[in-house]
């Protein structure tokens, strides 16, 4: 088919966690600029499995932009060049024919590599673990309109609760620091009624759980939020340093 | 539940520190600089001396330049750990740089500050240690009350004892040791004064990204008072003051 773009793929392979990888270099030819990112690499696999290789590893499930699954530094970006896209819906007319695309997982010590481009990022779940949940006594249902909550209130809530964990902040980010993602999960319940009982030990409670991890600090320079494929706001960064700090100094 | 050292041994914690201590810095220069217009004055130093005579005997002045030194050196060295730790946290680094649209005085706070802290060594041993403890030429003023004109006269290191403002017989007499002396003779050397100039570029680009961001770690970043926030930062701490600063060697290398 005419319109196809033959590509050549830098792709990091890494047998396990404590293998030292490297760069192979992979032929993509013929793939049509309307494939996702994802399908490219399915169709690359495709290639190697007929010629008995190992298939690239990655990770990937909804393919829909709202699992939080995909990954991968493309040509140095997380989630590629498009602003606020996940890699899943990334496609392949965001590319020219006859351009090297360099593949990298997410680089941290706190999301060590499985194999090849899928890292581990189980320091999210066990952030979550936590404090990132509201405790709640079930009973009957109340009625919807009980607890009024205004609608800017609730639409900020709901921005920082689009967050879908998949790490492009701490990819992105010169320090692999978390912070975006910890203080979106922080966020969405510190502004809500229903997140008030526990609203001070959960924000201490999950820094510290991100500290254990080893993620690196903030320093402010934003990149997590130019990268972030749901375009959540620093300002969520600096209400979990409030969060926080009225934790340890006057509410704790 | 909560305690302090968990407070400040936390990523946030440490942050605060240098937050804390950045702002206090910050707010130093503003003193210092209003403090040092008076070089500009045309009294052969009059003002300046005097001025500087009080900033280093007034207690309350000493104390807060006790917690200014310790400012210095607490940005410092929680600057260096912050650094190493945010280190640990990539050990294995991207083939290709990641295009973040991040400021570039963001992502080189380290470099700012390390040309910030050799200016400031350089800095006080140029002036602060000299005039403590080095050796400063002395001067005494005598001013005519009734007139208002001052005669300015170098005197020798025997006729000083220690700073004295007294008035005999309808003349101010000030006996002081003469920084204003030291300023000018130091910026008559071209490098001394590039190199001060330079200092002040690094703090401009320090203080760009810093003045701010010591808000967004606070976690004051209201989005009516952010606006504020970012023109004092960028109008006040990253314009005037260094360009102030500046003006000082500049005047006098050029024009003294």
């Amino acid at each position: 088919m005419s319109g196809n773009m033959n590509l050549t793929l830098k792709v990091w392979r890494q047998k396990n966690s404590s293998a030292s990888g490297k760069f192979v270099t992979y032929k993509a030819p013929e793939i049509s600029p309307d494939m996702s990112f994802l399908e490219m690499l399915d169709v690359v696999n495709e290639g190697l499995v007929k010629k008995s290789e190992d298939p690239i590893q990655f990770d990937h499930d909804c393919r829909e932009g709202i699992c939080g699954m995909c990954s991968l530094v493309i040509n140095g970006e997380p989630h590629g060049p498009k602003r606020a896209t996940t890699t899943c819906q990334l496609h392949m007319r965001s590319f020219n024919d006859g351009d090297t695309i360099v593949i990298e997982p997410f680089r941290a010590a706190a999301f060590p590599v499985v194999k090849d481009l899928a890292v581990n990022r189980s320091a999210f779940d066990r952030i979550q673990q936590a404090g990132g949940y509201v405790s709640i006594g079930t009973g009957g249902v109340p009625d919807a309109n009980e607890i009024a909550i205004p609608k800017v209130i609730a639409d900020e809530a709901f921005n920082s609760a689009t967050c879908i964990g998949c790490g492009a902040c701490v990819a992105a980010c010169k320090n692999a620091s978390a912070m975006l993602f910890v203080s979106a999960k922080i966020s969405q319940y510190a502004m809500l009624p229903q997140g008030q009982p526990e609203r001070y030990a959960r924000a201490e409670a999950m820094v510290l759980q991100m500290d254990e991890e080893g993620f690196g600090g903030c320093t402010n320079t934003y990149a997590c939020e130019a990268k972030c494929p749901k375009e959540i706001k620093v300002t969520n960064i600096a209400r979990m340093n409030r969060e926080f700090f009225n934790a340890e100094f006057i509410k704790g | 539940m909560s305690n302090f050292s968990n407070a400040f041994s936390s990523t946030l914690g440490k942050k605060l520190v240098m937050c804390l201590t950045g702002l206090f810095l910050s707010s130093f220069l503003i003193v210092h600089l209003t403090g040092n217009l008076q070089l500009f004055k045309n009294d052969n130093g009059l003002a300046f001396n005097q001025y500087a005579h009080f900033m280093t005997n007034f207690t309350p002045i000493k104390v807060v330049s006790y917690l200014l030194y310790s400012s210095i050196i607490i940005h410092s060295v929680w600057a260096i750990i912050t650094t190493l730790h945010n280190r640990k946290a990539r050990p294995h680094g991207y083939a290709i740089k990641p295009k973040d649209g991040s400021i570039w005085s963001s992502r080189n706070m380290g470099i700012l500050g390390t040309i910030l802290f050799v200016f400031i060594v350089v800095h006080m041993s140029n002036f602060w240690y000299q005039y403590h403890w080095g050796e400063t030429p002395f001067v005494e003023y005598r001013t005519d009350l009734n007139t208002g004109a001052t005669i300015t006269k170098e005197i020798q290191a025997s006729e000083f004892t220690e700073y004295v403002s007294y008035i005999d017989n309808g003349i101010e007499i000030t006996k002081s040791k003469d920084l204003y002396k030291e300023t000018q003779f130091a910026f008559q050397q071209w490098w001394l004064v590039a190199f001060y100039v330079l200092g002040m570029g690094a703090l401009s680009f320090h203080l760009v990204h810093g003045f701010q961001s010591a808000f967004q770690t606070l976690g004051w970043n209201h989005h009516k008072y952010r606006p504020l926030v970012k023109f004092i930062g960028l109008w006040v701490f990253s314009i005037l003051i260094p360009i102030g600063f500046a003006a000082i060697p500049l005047y006098f290398f050029l024009l003294k």
